[in-house]
């Protein structure tokens, strides 16, 4: 097993560089935020401060910013979740022949550069709120969630369609014969069954809107998002104020997959722990059935 | 052609287009190619109503009308406010000349500068996603097929940190790594391989490596993906009848992977293709980088018909890649985008 171990040897080498390869800038950067030179440095590592953390907090287009950021990702998610919703669910009930057309319309923003989208936002919008009089609608906030709401309710819906294929169409039948009506059929059956996917579309359509900058720098205007706030700031100059709002979003990412990993691990149990009893139920049912009837 | 009436044809062709749809849909339906409840009937008139409102909205007002209103206005010419919609509003093809020629009227001189980032731009995508399949493919393949679970969440979580980190950001550590007194440079002063810092910067050696290390997890995980839902008793089956691993991954794990394949390097050219992030930020100013180009259009020569153009010209290329990479896997677009 010579040539095994070998193999085996590359191996861990290898995934070795790539993760140096995809955490070291970061690592880099992180530890650049808490060193004292004025320009973002590692080495030498001079003194250990937390000055650049206040001069962030102390930046008021960068807190401008991150309150628009947070304002735009929540009406984002308002308005993808539901559109992805409704589209997932006419993907499942549209004629075959349409199917592929309609695709091909809802799935493109995934495939289109972030830049056409915010481009072609504010070029429709701004001819389209002079024309009908409706100027007040030219507003930068409201431009970059629609702008945003494109590629993103695509992404939900592509996550809610994923959960919606192994839907048991019979669970609908079943509550239907019971007498239920069709809103009910919906608010009962279905919500309850897409209830993850919603719950995971929603924090994806949050943390692609937050991040977003392709997108949003056009189509905010003249407002300020985090992202576009931040841009401006790097072009400037390089100040590790900039590596320790790094340092922030990494770890509340962590904070918050590791918050995700112990939900999903915690819903896999009573997902399990729930089949196992049906499981009992029904083994019980049967052999209840298979026993001859007292006569 | 004036603006006004731009805007109806902008309006008016997708209007017309829905109600065939529906007009084939009822066609369907009436003929019976199409059976079962009707759509109000299976949903209700309110859930109804707000399933066709909101994908309607979603279909039109979002996607189709503003894409439409940015091809409409790279065809017009850039006028005053007041003059728009007047006679002199015309359709034209200046804004695809000056890209061509750097001048709206004369055809004398090419405008190489912009012809030169459009070609690297695309070339460089092409190149990067390459590298990007090269270094993701072992890894997702090694995470699919045969790491534990244990193991698995560990990587998994592993990647999903930087993936959520902001592209300016990821551009930014480069910068702090690759400038001229960063960690690299000092690495390589200090073991004496280089007697100057190397100027990676200004080479845009940096921003070719920022825009592969940005997109790397966009590759990444479609293959992973794509190699799970492989059956570990094919690569057992071909390996007992005496395939070599380069065997086993050409016919056996290559073909399975397929559509992640298609839909990895699809998602990483077009990132790279469009990125704006990585040039602004890693670039210097000779970097030749088609985006940038655009966003100038917009907001140094403040001549939004033009850029339109540039941003259509731009969008034409994903689209033809796309295509390509269907045509080239023998794929639909349904598997790539899963």
């Amino acid at each position: 097993m010579k040539a095994g171990l070998a193999h085996r040897l590359i191996f861990a080498v290898y995934i070795a560089i790539f993760f140096i390869y995809l955490l070291g800038p970061l690592a880099v950067m992180g530890v650049s935020a808490f060193n004292t030179p004025q320009y973002p440095q590692v080495w030498p590592f001079e003194a250990f401060t937390l000055e650049w953390f206040g001069l962030l907090f102390a930046d008021a287009d960068m807190m401008y910013g991150l309150r628009t950021s947070l304002w735009i990702g929540v009406l984002v998610v308002a308005i993808s979740v539901p559109i992805g919703l409704a589209g997932a669910i006419i993907m499942t009930q549209i004629t075959a022949r349409l199917r592929s057309t309609y695709y091909l319309i809802v799935v493109s923003p995934v495939l289109t550069p972030g830049i056409i989208i915010g481009i072609s936002t504010v070029v429709f919008w701004r001819q389209f709120t002079t024309v009908t009089g409706t100027r007040f609608l030219y507003d930068g906030i409201f431009l970059t969630v629609l702008g945003q709401a494109s590629y993103i309710s695509a992404y939900c819906m592509l996550i809610i369609l994923a959960r919606l294929q192994r839907f048991d169409r019979a669970q609908e039948e079943a509550a239907l014969d019971l007498g239920a009506t069709y809103p009910q059929v919906f608010r009962h059956i279905l919500l309850p069954f897409l209830k993850p996917a919603l719950f995971s579309s929603a924090i994806l359509a949050f943390l692609a809107s937050f991040e977003n900058y392709n997108t949003t720098t056009f189509s905010i205007l003249a407002d300020k998002t985090l992202t576009t706030v931040l841009a401006g700031r790097v072009r400037q100059g390089s100040t590790p104020a900039i590596s320790a709002l790094a340092v922030i979003i990494v770890a509340a990412t962590l904070v918050g997959a590791l918050a995700y990993e112990i939900w999903k691990r915690r819903s896999d149990k009573t997902a399990k722990e729930r089949s196992r009893i049906a499981r009992a139920a029904e083994e019980a049912e049967l052999a209840g059935e298979a026993q001859p009837l007292p006569a | 052609m004036s603006g006004a009436s731009g805007l109806y044809v902008v309006i008016g062709l997708p209007l017309i287009v829905a109600l065939l749809f529906f007009a084939l849909a009822w066609f369907d339906r009436r003929f019976g190619i199409e059976t079962g409840p009707g759509f109000f009937q299976r949903n209700g008139l309110v859930i109804g109503l707000y399933l066709v409102l909101s994908v309607g909205f979603w279909a039109f007002f979002i996607i189709v009308l503003p894409q439409l209103a940015m091809v409409d206005m790279s065809f017009r010419p850039k006028l005053p406010p007041a003059q728009m919609g007047g006679p002199r509003d015309l359709y034209t093809l200046e804004n695809y000349r000056y890209f061509l020629f750097g001048s709206t009227t004369s055809t004398e001189n090419w405008n190489w500068l912009h012809i030169k980032a459009f070609f690297l731009t695309i070339f460089v995508s092409i190149a990067i996603t390459i590298l990007n399949f090269a270094i993701c493919y072992p890894l997702a393949f090694h995470m699919a097929q045969s790491s534990t679970t244990a193991r698995l969440r560990v990587l998994l979580l592993l990647l999903i940190i930087p993936y959520w980190v902001n592209e300016i950001l990821r551009a930014f550590a480069f910068r702090v790594l690759l400038s001229t007194s960063g960690i690299v440079n000092q690495a390589l002063l200090g073991s004496g391989l280089v007697a100057e810092p190397v100027d990676f910067l200004g080479a845009d050696v940096g921003l070719y490596m920022g825009l592969s290390y940005a997109y790397l997890l966009m590759m990444i995980f479609p293959l992973f993906n794509a190699i799970e839902s492989l059956d570990k008793n094919q690569i057992e089956a071909a390996r007992d009848l005496g395939a070599p691993w380069w065997h086993i991954h050409a016919y056996v794990v290559m073909p399975h992977a397929k559509p992640g394949i298609a839909s990895g390097c699809t998602l990483v050219f077009m990132l790279c293709a469009g990125a704006l992030a990585a040039p602004l930020v890693l670039g210097g100013p000779r970097t030749l980088w088609f985006t940038p180009i655009v966003y100038d259009r917009f907001y140094q020569a403040f001549n939004w018909p033009q850029g339109a153009a540039y941003a259509f010209i731009l969008l034409v290329t994903c689209v033809m890649f796309v295509l390509l990479m269907l045509k080239a896997f023998k794929l639909s677009l349904g598997e790539i985008t899963r």
